[in-house]
């Protein structure tokens, strides 16, 4: 039989085979990666360059004392997109940058490998922010976006004073803490540096130059004239017992808020991630237990979630995981509307753990929430909450993790002399 | 000064191993100490009629190798070395090779004819052999038969080997005008009405202002349509092989013929032998294809409109058309599934059936829909499947809506069938046809897909039991498989294939161990089909995905250890590497791209790459091509970690750069290149000065493939990226690169589709280049080396702008491109940009673009460039 003409495909014969497509698919991805790699240089600077004329007076510091606790909350995760945000005005550029964080969930319990593939440090206490400096000024904004400061720093391009090392449009955006008491900004990580993005390296590496990079600039200076704020690192372990230990119960020189766990492997992820923990007992923080909105401890747990319209009651996570619900009649008698915040108490009892997912049951209505809080409560959060009221992780069980996981390496080893 | 060859030529043919090769190191050696009198030589002994015809015709083949060859850079090398000789050299030469014409041995005619075809090839286009054309047909009516069948045949290579541009419109019409008199039917010489038709395949590009000409057009018709009236076979099918020539490049023209010409086809293809048959098949494929893309044009949201218009030849045809094709249906050969290479009446109007539904859509349905009743039940398997035929080549172009109804009551009967049906092909279209089914009815882009959660199971059940059917039908299963599951790639973690996994994995590995799995490409396709289920696998699949990477590791162990092979097994084990390397790639990028998954992963990273590097000891082009996409894959996936395995790694990416003859595995290995630098950033900077050395020595090369240039300059931008101000010692060598590139590609002036593509490519790949090393070089204090080459790329731009040749992705880039000069370079560049037309017009017409990525890139150069001006 003679094969068909050179341009014919039979019918029954496949259009490409799977290599052809494996080396299409590895040529597409490399060109969308290539230009993903140059976008991004692009257009974080112009997100940062259009952010300029946005008007400075908004000191509307949100009073909660949220905002010392750093929980993940976030309603929806929405992508890195600085395309998007280059075009945001005021109240739109806050929105965008409130989603912009990595926001550690509550660690709940132990992640494998805590020794190997973790780090510690003990967090300071005091207002999450991002602070961006370009074009010889210095902005730091909370997690909901309004700005805390606006004020010359010794960042690359932070103050108005010549700087030799490049143009002035060059960005570095920081992760940080800002701790009332000595009035520094503790940073926690590294986004971007001279407009070098720092997003898809891993913390390892991220940690590595925000050490090696910020000591070279001058801003951990003590405040001056065109540095009006000093930026400290936060010395960081690994998550040995000697580094936990050290985290735990060491000398610091700021007030400790629990400790932060950041996987070494992780790359900066905006929103929720379970890469990033946040861990704390009465020892190393002052806030364990939440407050209601006077500030008090309740006698019960009580957590903020948000409204669905089939009257279920859910969490920020992304998907939202419902927790409970309301009955109509209470919806109605309340006036909530889809989307309020609820504060609500939970009856113990009611609490019960179904197919590994936590259901509350009914919920007992306490309240709106204070209307500058934007987000629901995280699950992870819920549960550490009502885990630290009952059966809290202890310092003794990361201890333990730790300790097992070397002693389980040990008995390995001991397994392969024996074999031999 | 002829020299005496024919006994090394004799001998170069002997039987005995020893003397063939001394003969053929003779003559290399004779040829390289005097080329002209090697050639003269050749020329004689071909036109000599007391030469054995072994001896000649080895001569003329020298001759004609001499002349061309398949690379491009050897052959335009050949043709240099040619045109060098001295003129009375190659009169000679010329002379003798007409001479030969006059030979009563037809072989060495017909090589005769080649070789001055080959000359003609490098020759004409120089304006050299102007008498050529004149001389042949001076007395084409007074030569013997024998001459006048060479002459023509001569005139058909002649006009295959040169471009249509360089023959002048008289001599066109003198050639024409002979062909078609030979072709005419009062021709009385079969060879010469042969030689003539065939002469005209290759002359039909050159007759664009004839076929213009209605009284011209009608007679070369006329001519044609009745040589495949002729009774000699062959000259009947090499007039249907001039009428599906004449269907693609004159459509517009043949409205006038179709009657006819459906009337000649349809004959044929029910009555005349099966070359003659499959030619008649292939004018109506022909017409499809040509409506097709006219119809793709006449959609295409861009232009809404086609440069010819479409005569709607297939629709008219339709009900005529369709059951001529469906009785073709039912000519199937015995065994024809075993052999993949087949072709034949049934499955040639299968493939036309097929097109013709691509063409009209909907309209095929009610016509197709009588013979798959009348015939899917029938106790001959014949009808069965041709019934199942018919239906699994309709699939595609109707819409959805149409067929689902269809569909959804034929699947039942077609899983059963594919269980149960006594016979091999039956099952084996019915396999394929619920492939087809499963590739246009199913999945996120079908808005309601024939396969629900309910049937899946029951399809999945069937697929994987027919997977230990025979060879041919188990290719089939797993064919469509892989169409099932490519439906659910978009799916997310609802996909009902889920529950599946594990039994999928299982069975599909057990194919690829069966002993027949080397037969009808069954091993192929179960790889296939596994590495379109690896894709579609989510949060929830993964640690299944994850479970294999140890089994694909064992198995790609056992290759790399076996040592000992014959041949035949080697070519098997380099298939199976290949196969296995391809699958551990699609598991890298998917377990790299779930983010729980990602660390996990990682643990296997340090054996994987050990594998790989093993791997490449293999000789194999495709196996070493492989290789390298999974470690494309595997350094994107473990980014900085990658450094750790880079001092093994670099001697084998160092070799893929410098394979130029298979220039896929060096294109594949510049792009693997850009993946480790967005992995490993400024820790590749120790390979930089190998890596770039070994690139800027490909683009001076001329014996690269070209289309592994625009990459090579892209991947400069990645390097400069990865390593910002160390890459000032590189721009010394790269920009002049870049620079004339640049300036070659700016002016070129594209021929064709073809050559613009590849224009705008290369453009791209500079212009990426320049964006690449603007931003790796911000914020830097070494800036300053970058503002020289400033006006030259402004120029760039400038240029391709007023030449509105440039494609979207050419356009982005320069939007690119102007944004970081001016955010690189700021004020240093401000004047410069200006004074550039391009910056303000380009930019402007780009803000109102439709594409969203063009309007946002030309928005972020706008806002640079205003910042740049004013600062």
């Amino acid at each position: 039989m003679a094969p068909p003409p050179d341009h014919r495909r039979p019918i029954k014969r496949a259009a490409i085979s799977d290599q052809q497509r494996r080396r299409e698919v590895a040529l597409r991805l490399q060109a969308d990666r290539r230009s993903d790699a140059q976008n991004r240089a692009r257009q974080l600077a112009s997100s940062v360059l259009s952010l300029g004329p946005e008007p400075a007076t908004e000191p509307e510091v949100e009073p909660e004392q949220e905002m010392s606790e750093a929980s993940g909350q976030l309603a929806g995760r929405s992508d890195f997109d600085p395309v998007r945000a280059a075009r945001l005005r005021g109240p739109e550029v806050r929105k965008w940058f409130a989603r912009q964080l990595m926001l550690p969930e509550w660690m709940v319990d132990v992640p494998p490998s805590l020794d190997r593939d973790w780090y510690v440090f003990p967090r300071p206490s005091g207002k999450r922010c991002f602070v961006v400096s370009s074009n010889g000024t210095t902005i730091s904004r909370l997690r909901n976006g309004s700005i805390l400061h606006r004020f010359p720093s010794n960042l690359p391009n932070g103050a108005r004073a010549k700087d030799v090392s490049g143009p002035a449009s060059s960005y570095s955006i920081l992760d940080c803490i800002f701790h009332e008491p000595d009035e520094t900004y503790y940073v926690i990580d590294m986004v971007c540096w001279r407009g070098y993005s720092l997003y898809d390296c891993t913390a390892e590496f991220r940690f590595f130059w925000l050490n090696s990079k910020l000591s070279e600039t001058g801003a951990s200076d003590p405040p001056s004239q065109y540095h009006r704020y000093r930026f400290n690192v936060v010395q960081i372990y690994e998550c040995n017992l000697a580094g936990l230990q050290a985290s735990y119960s060491g000398q610091v020189p700021y007030v400790k808020d629990g400790l932060l766990f950041f996987n070494k492997h992780a790359h900066y992820q905006a929103g929720n991630t379970p890469l990033a923990l946040v861990w704390k007992d009465n020892v190393c923080s002052q806030y364990v237990l939440d407050t209601d909105s006077k500030g008090q401890i309740p006698s019960q747990q009580q957590v903020v979630l948000e409204l669905q319209n089939d009257g279920n009651l859910t969490t920020s996570d992304d998907p939202p995981v419902a927790l409970g619900s309301l009955s109509r009649d209470l919806i109605a008698q309340s006036g909530l509307r889809v989307g309020n915040l609820v504060r609500v108490a939970i009856k113990d009892e009611r609490m019960r753990l179904v197919d590994g997912k936590l259901d509350l049951g009914e919920l007992q209505l306490v309240g709106k929430t204070n209307h500058s809080r934007a987000f629901a409560d995280t699950y992870s959060k819920v549960l550490f909450q009502h885990a630290a009221r009952h059966a809290p992780l202890r310092i003794e069980d990361l201890v333990a993790s730790i300790q097992s996981n070397s002693s389980m390496d040990n008995s390995q080893a001991l397994d392969v002399e024996m074999e031999g | 000064m002829a020299l005496e060859v024919t006994q090394i030529l004799l001998n170069a043919q002997s039987i005995d191993a020893a003397t063939r090769n001394h003969a053929e190191e003779s003559l290399k050696q004779i040829q390289e100490q005097n080329l002209s009198a090697f050639l003269l030589s050749l020329s004689a002994e071909l036109a000599n009629n007391n030469k054995p015809i072994e001896s000649r015709k080895l001569a003329g083949l020298i001759l004609k190798n001499a002349l061309d060859a398949k690379e491009l850079h050897r052959k335009n090398d050949l043709a240099q070395r040619w045109l060098s000789l001295d003129l009375a050299t190659k009169t000679q030469i010329k002379t003798s090779l007409l001479q030969t014409f006059s030979s009563p041995v037809s072989d060495a005619r017909s090589t005769a004819a080649q070789v001055i075809a080959k000359v003609a090839g490098i020759e004409l286009p120089h304006n050299q052999w102007p008498e050529l054309i004149g001389s042949l047909l001076s007395n084409i009516h007074q030569v013997e038969t024998h001459v006048k069948q060479a002459t023509l045949e001569t005139l058909g290579y002649v006009c295959e080997e040169v471009d249509p541009q360089v023959v002048d419109q008289e001599q066109v019409n003198r050639i024409l005008t002979a062909v078609v008199q030979g072709m005419n039917a009062t021709e009385t010489s079969s060879d010469v009405r042969l030689a003539a038709t065939r002469a005209l395949y290759n002359a039909l590009g050159f007759a664009q202002a004839n076929f213009t000409n209605d009284m011209e057009r009608d007679y070369i018709m006329r001519v044609v349509c009745e040589a495949t009236q002729s009774s000699d076979v062959k000259i009947r099918q090499a007039a249907f092989e001039c009428l599906v020539a004449i269907s693609s490049t004159y459509y517009e023209k043949l409205a006038p013929y179709m009657q006819d010409i459906f009337n000649i086809t349809s004959k044929a293809v029910r009555e005349d032998e099966e070359p003659v048959a499959l030619q008649a098949i292939e004018f109506w494929s022909s017409i499809c294809d040509e409506e097709i893309d006219i119809l793709d044009d006449y959609r295409s949201e861009y232009t809404g409109d086609s440069d010819v218009p479409c005569f709607y030849f297939i629709k008219q045809a339709l009900p005529a058309l369709v059951p001529m094709l469906l009785e073709t249906l039912l000519k199937q050969e015995e065994d024809q599934d075993q052999d993949e290479g087949a072709w034949n009446i049934a499955m040639a109007g299968g493939t036309c059936l097929g097109l013709v539904a691509r063409t009209v859509g909907d309209e095929i349905v009610p016509l197709v829909m009588p013979f798959i009743e009348e015939n899917i039940s029938k106790p001959d398997w014949r009808g069965r499947e041709a019934a199942t035929y018919a239906f699994g080549s309709i699939l595609d172009g109707p819409s959805p809506g149409k067929l689902a109804p269809i569909v959804n009551v034929a699947l039942n009967f077609m899983l059963a069938a594919l269980s149960r049906d006594p016979n091999n092909h039956v099952k084996d279209t019915t396999a394929w046809t619920l492939g087809r089914i499963f590739e246009f009815l199913h999945g996120a882009a079908v808005e309601t897909s024939v396969i629900t959660q309910e049937n899946c199971q029951q399809i999945l059940t069937v697929l994987l039991q027919s997977m230990k059917d025979v060879p041919n039908v188990a290719e089939k299963a797993c064919g469509a498989l892989y169409f099932l599951a490519q439906g659910y790639e978009d799916e997310g973690s609802v996909s009902p294939l889920t529950p599946f996994f594990q039994d999928i994995f299982q069975m599909l590995l057990f194919v690829t161990h069966r002993e027949d799995a080397t037969e009808s490409n069954l091993r192929t396709s179960a790889y296939e089909a596994l590495n379109e289920v690896v894709r579609c696998s989510n949060d929830e699949t993964a640690p299944i995905v994850m479970q294999l990477i140890p089994v694909i590791m064992l198995e790609l162990h056992q290759t790399v250890e076996a040592q000992k092979l014959t041949s035949d097994e080697r070519d098997k084990q380099n298939d199976l590497q290949g196969l296995l390397c391809g699958c551990l790639q699609v598991i890298i990028q998917k377990m790299g791209s779930i983010e729980g998954s990602k660390y996990a992963f990682m643990q296997y990273a340090d054996q994987i790459m050990d594998l790989l590097l093993k791997v490449f000891a293999s000789r194999n082009a495709t196996v070493h091509e492989e290789a390298m996409l999974a470690i494309g894959a595997l350094a994107y996936t473990a980014g900085p970690n990658f450094a750790k395995y880079m001092p093994q790694f670099y001697q084998y990416l160092e070799m893929g750069l410098q394979n130029f003859e298979e220039y896929q595995i060096c294109a594949i290995t510049v792009g693997v290149v850009g993946d480790l630098c967005r992995a490993l950033e400024d820790k590749i900077l120790p390979y930089c000065d190998g890596i770039m050395t070994q690139l800027l020595k490909n683009l001076s090369s001329n014996q690269l493939h070209r289309s592994v240039k625009p990459p090579i300059f892209s991947c400069f931008g990645d390097i400069a990226l990865a390593i910002g101000e160390n890459f000032e010692k590189y721009l010394v060598y790269a920009m002049p690169m870049l620079q004339s590139a640049a300036e070659l590609s700016a002016h070129a002036v594209s021929q064709d589709d073809e050559m613009l593509e590849y224009t705008n490519q290369l453009r791209n790949g500079i212009l990426e280049a320049y964006s690449g090393i603007l931003q790796g070089f911000k914020s830097s204090p070494k800036t300053q080396a970058l503002v020289p080459y400033a006006a030259h790329v402004l120029q760039f731009i400038d240029t391709m702008y007023g030449g509105r040749e440039m494609d979207d992705a050419v356009m982005k880039s320069a939007l690119g491109v102007l944004g970081d000069l001016a955010d690189t370079l700021g004020s240093h560049v401000g004047p410069l940009i200006s004074q550039s037309s391009s910056s303000k017009d380009l930019i402007e017409e780009c803000m109102v673009y439709d594409d969203p990525l063009i309007r946002e890139s030309a928005e972020w150069a706008k806002l640079a460039i205003n910042r740049a001006v004013s600062g």
